[in-house]
């Protein structure tokens, strides 16, 4: 095993515009430890082994010629499958886009080819980024390489998976409900959520309009941040874009890893502990918490009373979201089209209830006729009215708690990775993963998971979320990278030197 | 507390375009019933005077310059169609039987 593959973003970068090592070299190494290991973790869907080395030898001429396009350039990266790509099939983990090639590229698609980042390939996820274990993918789920019976969070699993088996240094997640941070949190790596307007969606094939946002995955706070850089940004193709220069999250990532939290105010959120929370993730988050506070943070308890109703409204308002976005796929234009072989015999109604029945998965569909439902005439009030003023109240619980605090924070996930299959039957179980991570999307504001501990009952990584006001991103980078260092140095080194070794697993 | 009957379930995957199988009605009713009932506690402040949010980044009207700019070419809007002819979408017969 190359050793490459477990360096930093950061520092294989540093080698690479040193010349050190080339880009097609380290690229390499990723695609030799892809081809090793993905066939236990299967986090990609599709790996673009002939792209990347001419998009890695494309960074190496620039180099010989003294141009570097960016502070990454030459680095590999996993590509969440809901980004468009022209070079490789966009399927976001359902049968209806199976081997659809988009006409153009996202523009995080765009931002990553002009910085020199190198595509290695597509990852899995939840279909249309709906779930929270991976598990509803139509291409069978990904592994955690923690332990490869375990799920590794969703819908970004394959993101989060790619990133602890040392597949990729960094990956591209995209958050609706929590699908960056909870798989951050159950495979002991960085997830970023950044402030909603600040990423562009165009390219981003929709699932709630209202809450997605794409975000940098990595092993490090720094490497996280290097990439938020890349991606953020205006784009007028966004009519939710929001036009502001990009937050300094490299600097303020630096900052923190000197060490020195002193007059920073750390809020602990009441709300998220007790029941159904597992004692290993309460353990290593008050010990997180204890770490702060010798940094030199203060930290206070603080009231979210609101955030009780976050998990219905977002089953409110994501499903009837969806139930729109998702009638695009009616087998005229593009994607699977099921017409028995006889086109001209069916009618389009027919054609297009045959074709979203075999191109949906149950989840999919459950949340379409819920979403249906929340949507209709006679319930609209009851259900998407009520959701939408608990939208306003868990704005205002954050405005509050942040009239007090820099930041907040809280566990990301009540328990750690759970075996595969073990809540499949039973969607409301599923849903409550999302319990802590979905207050920030509702609201909009910054949040991210960083790696927190192995819970002491079953060895599993834990994660610290830390949550900043909307266009503050910088503060959680802050204080993230300052736990990170007091964490590694606690712990004897970064957690993820700790995942099991693969090919000892899968042999 | 509210319900969800296979009946209604059945009247919503037809309004939403899918041809669910008899198993599935089974199924999801079930589920959605207990679904229904976990995120029917936000009715708790359905009576409260608050604005509604549908948008955590206020925004209104956003518009571009109204100038001509490139888009896909006819063959890159028809590269992904199930069926195409004559440069345009081959689609099935829009009207039913008794209409």
């Amino acid at each position: 095993m190359s050793e490459l593959i477990r360096l930093s973003a950061a520092d294989l970068a540093d080698k690479i515009h040193k010349r050190e090592v080339s880009a097609v070299e380290v690229t390499q190494a990723h695609l030799d430890r892809i081809a090793a290991v993905d066939g236990a973790v299967h986090a990609f869907l599709h790996v673009n082994t002939e792209g990347a080395l001419a998009a890695a030898a494309k960074v190496d001429e620039q180099i010989a010629v003294g141009e570097v396009a960016s502070p990454l350039a030459g680095v590999p990266l996993a590509l969440k499958d809901v980004l468009t790509t022209v070079d490789e099939p966009t399927t976001v983990g359902s049968k209806i886009l199976e081997n659809w090639l988009p006409p153009y590229d996202a523009t995080v698609t765009e931002r990553l080819r002009a910085a020199g980042v190198v595509i290695l390939g597509k990852t899995n996820m939840d279909e249309f980024a709906m779930g929270s274990s991976t598990e509803n993918s139509a291409y069978g789920p990904t592994h955690n390489p923690w332990d490869l019976e375990r799920i590794p969070g969703g819908s970004g699993g394959g993101s989060s998976a790619s990133l602890a088996a040392f597949e990729a240094p960094l990956a591209i997640g995209t958050d609706t409900g929590g699908s960056i941070r909870q798989p951050g949190a159950v495979t002991g790596t960085v997830g970023v959520k950044p402030t909603y307007g600040t990423v562009s969606r165009y390219g981003l094939v929709a699932f709630s309009s209202s809450l997605d946002q794409a975000g940098p995955c990595a092993r490090t706070v720094l490497d996280a941040a290097l990439l938020h850089e890349v991606i953020a940004g205006y784009d007028p193709m966004d009519s939710t874009s929001i036009n502001q220069p990009v937050r300094p999250v490299v600097e303020a990532a630096r900052q923190g890893a000197t060490g020195d939290l002193k007059g920073v105010k750390v809020g602990v959120v009441r709300e998220f502990r007790g029941e159904g929370y597992q004692q290993g993730v309460i353990d290593c988050f008050d010990a997180a918490v204890q770490q702060l506070r010798e940094l030199g943070a203060e930290v206070v308890e603080v009231s979210c009373p609101h955030f009780k109703y976050a998990l219905g409204a977002y089953y409110l308002i994501a499903p009837s979201e969806a139930s729109s976005n998702l009638a695009r796929f009616d087998a005229m234009r593009y994607g699977l089209r099921v017409d028995g072989g006889a086109l001209g015999e069916l009618s389009a109604e027919e054609v297009m209830s045959l074709t979203r029945e075999a191109g949906f998965g149950p989840e999919v569909k459950r949340r379409i006729i819920l979403g249906t439902y929340a949507l209709s005439a006679g319930y609209y009030d009851a259900y998407y009215g009520s959701a939408q003023k608990v939208r306003t109240l868990i704005s205002r619980d954050f405005s509050a708690a942040f009239e007090q605090v820099d930041v907040l924070v809280a566990p990301t996930t009540p328990t750690t990775a759970f075996k595969i299959g073990e809540r499949i039957d039973d969607p409301l179980a599923m849903y409550l993963n999302d319990l802590c991570t979905i207050p920030s999307n509702l609201a909009g504001n910054a949040a991210l998971s960083v790696p927190a501990g192995l819970a002491a009952e079953d060895g599993l990584p834990t994660g610290l979320p830390v949550m900043a006001p909307a266009l503050a991103d910088e503060r959680m980078y802050r204080v993230a990278a300052a736990y990170e260092v007091a964490r590694d140095a606690a712990q004897g080194g970064p957690l993820i030197n700790r995942v099991p070794e693969l090919e000892a697993i899968s042999r | 507390m509210p319900s969800i009957s296979r009946d209604e379930v059945a009247h919503l995957a037809r309004l939403a375009r899918l041809a669910v199988t008899d198993d599935e009605l089974d199924l999801f009713a079930g589920q959605l019933d207990a679904i229904l009932n976990a995120v029917a506690q936000v009715s708790e402040v359905s009576q409260q005077d608050v604005p509604p949010t549908s948008h955590a980044v206020p925004l209104t009207n956003v518009f571009r310059e109204d100038v001509v700019r490139p888009c896909l070419t006819q063959q890159q809007a028809l590269a992904g169609a199930p069926a195409a002819e004559e440069g345009r979408f081959r689609v099935p017969r829009i009207l039913g039987e008794e209409q």
